[in-house]
């Protein structure tokens, strides 16, 4: 998304309407519920956000097919551009492209090792978030949700999310 | 024969669905059955790492049966929702694979029948992500191969595993593919060799054989299920059909 986006605390005390931006940045705030330290913008599933006067239309792709995140990510979509004083919205849910690991942004990989999570690289060049040692050994493929993998470092011991290249 | 076929209760009749409506529905119904399936493990999986792992499996094939119900409600375009696409047909209007309405049996039976179909799912999906024209389809089709590509090295690794594990897991799993090979002239009738290769590296690898008898059954395409599809069926509709229209 272009333009900046201040950080929000989720109120909103405004005297003029709000604009397209406003709604833009609303929606970008918006956390995974599952990862709550990235936004959905991070994630690089939040498409587009088009206002139309108060009417909002917001695409997002979602990250796996069966991810059963998205009802909640839409619900909060719906609460955030409520409060920001949007009177209708609309989520379209988009299959094309096909959501991948390149879209998630700088930013979002660098909040990802920061919560303990190993942001996604290929397997071979995965680090401990903790100790930075290469060469983890994979536990289990699938992990405690769909994007994920559970390895632990071969030098600290500490078990570890990997978030799959996909 | 078209007097047997019932009508769904919104939308046209499946007999006369159009050929690219029938196809994404039939991939629709693979992937809905084995999820369904799949879900039949969780919690009593041998280990919690498989618990899981075949839950999430569950999961993304329950993900790509959605889009693809919700891709032909609107392909459609009477108004046919996903729900009613799962919930609200009969045995005879679904057109999944036999191989996939197949009991879960033991854990090696349950990791052939998945593997057998990763290797077809991972040759369809990658076909339809790039020489699909329906852009939707292209799309969905785009992440499922990614996804069966997953599923397939969980399911090959296991082959490896028990194929070439011990007397017990070798004898469970060669039992699995005498029972179930019956089922894949499905699946391998339109890839041809580059499905049998998969599986010719795979069982060489891991000792196995495929079977001398060479008795197939087919007709999951056309409607004709085995016994399994209808108790399957009853225990994932019931509710729907219990109290229409009813929501959490």
């Amino acid at each position: 998304m272009d333009g900046p986006c201040l950080p929000g605390d989720g109120l909103v005390i405004r005297m003029e309407s709000p604009t397209a931006t406003d709604y833009r940045c609303a929606v970008a705030r918006v956390v995974d519920p599952e990862i709550p330290v990235l936004t959905i913008d991070d994630l690089g599933i939040l498409r587009s956000v088009e206002a139309d006067g108060d009417h909002v239309v917001v695409t997002i792709t979602p990250t796996y097919s069966g991810c059963p995140a998205m009802r909640q990510i839409e619900d909060d979509i719906a609460a955030a551009l409520a409060r920001e004083g949007s009177a209708s919205h609309e989520v379209r849910i988009t299959h094309t492209p096909a959501w991948t690991t390149d879209w998630i942004s700088e930013e979002g990989r660098r909040k990802l090792a920061e919560f303990g999570i190993a942001p996604p690289t290929g397997a071979s060049e995965v680090l401990c978030p903790r100790c930075q040692a290469d060469h983890p050994r994979m536990v289990a493929r699938f992990g405690s949700t769909a994007c994920k993998a559970l390895m632990v470092c071969s030098s600290c011991g500490e078990p570890f999310d990997y978030f799959k290249q996909f | 024969m078209s007097e047997v076929i019932p009508s769904t209760p919104q939308g046209m009749p499946v007999v006369a669905m159009e050929p690219r409506l029938r196809l994404i529905v039939s991939h629709a119904d693979d992937n809905m059955v084995l999820a369904q399936r799949l879900g039949e493990w969780i919690s009593n999986a041998p280990d919690l790492e498989i618990d899981i792992a075949l839950g999430n499996i569950a999961l993304d094939h329950l993900g790509v049966a959605r889009a693809l119900y919700t891709h032909a409600g609107a392909l459609e375009g009477q108004g046919q929702r996903e729900d009613e696409f799962a919930m609200r047909r009969t045995e005879r209007e679904f057109l999944n694979l036999l191989l996939v309405e197949q009991p879960n049996g033991d854990f090696a039976s349950t990791i052939v029948r998945q593997y057998l179909f990763d290797v077809y799912q991972r040759l369809l999906w990658g076909e339809l992500a790039t020489g699909s024209d329906d852009e939707v389809l292209a799309g969905i089709a785009a992440k499922a191969a990614k996804e069966a590509a997953y599923h397939h090295e969980f399911s090959s690794s296991w082959m490896l595993r028990l194929g070439d594990g011990t007397e017990e897991s070798h004898a469970r799993t060669q039992r699995a593919i005498d029972s179930l090979w019956r089922f894949t002239a499905e699946l391998s009738e339109p890839y041809g060799e580059a499905w049998q290769r998969d599986v010719d590296v795979v069982f060489a690898e891991a000792g196995l054989r495929v079977p001398d008898d060479p008795y197939q059954r087919s007709g999951g395409r056309e409607g004709y299920h085995t016994e399994h599809l209808g108790f399957l069926l009853a225990e994932m509709q019931w509710m729907d059909r219990a109290y229409p229209g009813m929501a959490w």
